[in-house]
């Protein structure tokens, strides 16, 4: 299957709505009661459903609630269904810093180190600080969203601003801070392949950590495995496929296993210890 | 605990806490942030 072709098909799937950028006008139909799987701001004119992560946001700085279940559910559905392969296929703001990475450049590689970051990243800004940092109605931000998120900037800000003279006149140093943000991310995505999704995506944190348990997932046949290496070499994302197939960094993009000279790499869905199905 | 196991009772678990979630009106909020402009997520504050 094209991966390519996926993706661009789930981002429109994801923004269906593009008659929205034209009005600049938010989509109010009954979907946005649903989070779609990948990172994509709900406040983009295009978004037809929910983002997972402003929605976990949200819910958790409400004051009514102390713990999102209805997010927490969805999010633990898509995770072990498939893991990061929704980074990997599904996640517009993924398909963005693709395409900026063809654009032909210096190459910079990301230090394996740097994924942790993403991890306090998801725990500082988007599950302690909404909850804890409230105000006096015990109301928090959704912090993520607020203080970080360039895929809040580059599809929901500024198509936004561009329409619409009152949130321009109200745009100050927040927004500068974000856009500022937005543009490293650019940058560093045309040096360094998905540097956000390495170093700070939370939502791709949350799916990482199902990559070993999830239905989808790779196999290495250690049988046909000849410890060449190629599959490390071949990924984009810093894994060694051979080693580590359940890695939390791997968004199953399948460079791998294409690239693999023996076949020893195969993906499965499986609900128990036989594969039910078998893609390669 | 085997993968399958843990398998059934996530899937379990998450469909549980969808269904929980919305007889908390979850859903609704989860809407009505996502049916509106975003100021937070649009860097406005």
């Amino acid at each position: 299957m094209n991966r390519k072709l996926v993706q661009y098909i789930s981002a429109l799937l994801s923004n269906a709505n593009l008659n929205g950028f034209l009005s600049g006008r938010i989509y109010q139909g009954a979907s946005k009661h649903v989070c779609v799987p990948g990172l994509n701001c709900y406040s983009c004119p295009a978004a037809i459903g929910a983002c997972p992560l402003g929605s976990l946001q949200t819910i958790l700085a409400s004051s009514q609630y102390t713990i999102s279940y209805y997010v927490t559910g969805t999010l633990l559905l898509f995770g072990v269904f498939m893991g990061r392969f929704i980074c990997g296929w599904l996640c517009p703001f993924g398909l963005i810093q693709e395409l900026l990475n063809k654009l032909p450049s210096l190459t910079l590689i990301i230090p394996r180190w740097a994924g942790y970051i993403k991890y306090l990243i998801l725990i500082i800004f988007v599950l302690l600080l909404p909850v804890f940092f409230v105000n006096s109605l015990g109301m928090g931000d959704p912090s993520f969203c607020k203080y970080i998120c360039p895929a809040g900037t580059l599809e929901g800000g500024i198509p936004l601003l561009a329409s619409h003279q009152d949130l321009r006149d109200a745009a100050g140093s927040l927004f500068l801070i974000k856009l500022l943000i937005l543009i490293m991310v650019v940058i560093f995505s045309v040096i360094s392949f998905r540097p956000f999704c390495k170093i700070i995506c939370p939502l791709g944190a949350i799916y990482g950590l199902f990559n070993p348990i999830s239905m989808y997932r790779f196999q290495v046949d250690p049988v046909k495995c000849i410890g060449c290496g190629t599959c490390a070499q071949n990924c984009k994302m810093g894994v060694a496929m051979y080693k580590e197939p359940d890695s939390w960094e791997c968004i199953r993009c399948g460079d791998c296993r294409t690239g693999c000279p023996a076949g020893a790499i195969t993906t499965t869905f499986q609900i128990g210890n036989e594969p039910i199905k078998n893609t390669n | 605990m085997n993968k399958k196991r843990l398998r059934i009772i996530l899937l379990a678990g998450g469909t549980v806490l969808i269904i929980l979630g919305s007889a908390l009106d979850e859903a609704a909020s989860v809407y009505a942030k996502a049916a509106r402009i975003c100021l937070e997520c649009i860097g406005i504050g």
